[in-house]
């Protein structure tokens, strides 16, 4: 730890000159707005997907649509360049305070408990942390399958062999082994949703009254529920037959 | 009723310490769980053996002295401090374990006592308001809202016996903060130090080795008190704006 007031365990001394932004909430709080940044990411991307029900053109159409957003003010790509560098500092803020914050968790008991009950958190606050690394794995391989290679895990071929952005979607998705995968991701990301989205609220401050602590949770489970099912529709869909080529 | 009791034994601060099992007959559903563990001692007194050191005071709920993880819950199965904790809430042949709170910032002092000064410490950190003595101004002199003074009354009322770090999976003392942030910060005398009142008592409570909170709620739900998960939300409120002020 490198943050000047934190993790030094100064025994029975009192700290002077604290600093607030030198805090383990600070760290909650960049934690917090890179969550609301994936969760806007998401949202989009998911609606975005949903564009495979409108036949092969249409989605190759606006996968092309993305790359052309803010032309001419902007060259080609240039706002999903800058969307992307946008998520990658998310990504590196969210992982490193992740990092940071459980590092802290774990110094703070090194001696466990032999019993341990949980009777007030939900099953998704307790897996933040390694549904967030599941998460992690999955978006490497997302990535790998239809952006950086474009690996068609149906023909083996990569890049612009891979076909375009709908073949190499419903190829993907017609293998029930790929779509299982990507369902459990989404069974993690709808888990990391539910909690996060709460969480994220709570650590902001919005959320000082018990009504706005329930508006704050339901929020939760809407995001959670409208995010995981609208991306679980697509690779069901292909599985099903309902999108073909 | 006869209960096994499996109790952590510890010498001293430095010692390696070990979970132990004891035999206990004849106890009545109407001793508190202090009151069995003093006929433990008893017990063990009379048998020359050591009697395992636990923390109580007032036995009354309201000093927030006795500190036991029985069972893996902070107080035990009820919502009340483990002094107020009765043997009804248990069986006959029921296994109990009973530890000491686990958090690196409370180190064990013997058996299942820990030293949570650093509470004393977050507390001197800024969970005050300075007054002048000698001249004390009339009281009705601060009007305050009904509905504000009740609230802060409610929050006042914990008792600092670390439930919450006990119950916490990251260690964390948000609660606490929490609590003594959103008393003082609802009332007028709370306003002139409520900025250096949030940044130092957060600053004690990272140098103490306190975990970071994640909202998961297990600290509420132990708390004998009932202080609500929304004191939280006031703490991260109150450093964000601490923050913006130049804090």
């Amino acid at each position: 730890m490198t943050t000047g007031s934190t993790g030094t365990k100064s025994g029975q001394t009192l700290v002077k000159g604290s600093r607030g932004t030198r805090s383990t909430i600070a760290l909650k709080i960049l934690m917090a707005l890179s969550g609301l940044a994936f969760i806007g990411f998401v949202l989009g991307h998911m609606y975005g997907n949903l564009k495979a029900f409108s036949g092969q053109a249409a989605f190759n159409e606006y996968a092309e649509h993305l790359r052309e957003l803010g032309e001419p003010l902007l060259p080609h790509s240039g706002l999903l360049w800058i969307i992307r560098v946008g998520l990658i500092v998310a990504l590196v803020v969210h992982v490193v305070t992740a990092l940071m914050l459980t590092q802290r968790a774990h110094a703070a008991r090194t001696q466990k408990y032999a019993v341990k009950k949980n009777v007030a958190s939900s099953v998704s606050s307790r897996t933040m942390r390694w549904g967030g690394v599941t998460i992690l794995v999955f978006l490497v391989w997302h990535l790998l399958n239809f952006t950086i290679g474009k690996i068609n895990p149906a023909t083996g071929d990569t890049g612009d062999a891979a076909g375009d952005p709908y073949s190499l979607l419903v190829d993907t998705f017609d293998l029930w082994w790929m779509t299982i995968i990507y369902l459990v991701a989404m069974v993690a990301l709808g888990l990391h949703l539910h909690h996060g989205t709460w969480s994220s609220m709570q650590t902001l401050g919005f959320t000082g009254t018990a009504a706005s602590r329930a508006r704050a949770k339901a929020a939760g489970w809407i995001v959670a529920v409208v995010v995981a099912g609208g991306f679980s529709l697509v690779p069901l869909s292909v599985l099903l037959g309902i999108i073909e080529k | 009723m006869n209960l096994t009791l499996n109790i952590w034994r510890q010498a001293n601060a430095t010692a390696q310490g070990a979970m132990h099992t004891y035999q206990l007959g004849d106890v009545s559903e109407d001793m508190s769980f202090l009151e069995m563990l003093d006929v433990l001692n008893e017990q063990l007194l009379a048998a020359d053996e050591d009697p395992i050191a636990f923390d109580h005071d007032c036995r009354e709920g309201i000093c927030g002295s006795c500190d036991l993880m029985i069972n893996g819950q902070a107080h035990g199965p009820e919502v009340t401090t483990t002094c107020q904790l009765h043997m009804r809430s248990f069986k006959d042949g029921d296994n109990i374990t009973i530890e000491p709170w686990r958090a690196d910032a409370f180190p064990v002092i013997k058996d299942l006592m820990v030293d949570r000064s650093a509470f004393d410490r977050i507390i001197a950190s800024g969970g005050f308001i300075s007054a002048n003595t000698g001249s004390a101004p009339e009281a009705n002199a601060a009007p305050i809202q009904r509905d504000k003074a009740l609230r802060a009354f409610n929050m006042a009322t914990c008792i600092g016996c670390g439930a919450c770090v006990a119950a916490c999976p990251n260690g964390s003392a948000s609660l606490f903060m929490g609590a003594k942030i959103t008393q003082l910060g609802l009332l007028p005398q709370g306003q002139p130090e409520r900025d250096s009142r949030v940044i130092g008592m957060v600053g004690q409570h990272d140098a103490e080795g306190f975990g970071g909170c994640t909202n998961i709620g297990e600290c509420a739900g132990a708390c004998p008190k009932e202080i609500p998960l929304d004191v939280i939300s006031q703490l991260n409120k109150d450093l964000r704006t601490a923050i913006k002020n130049g804090h």
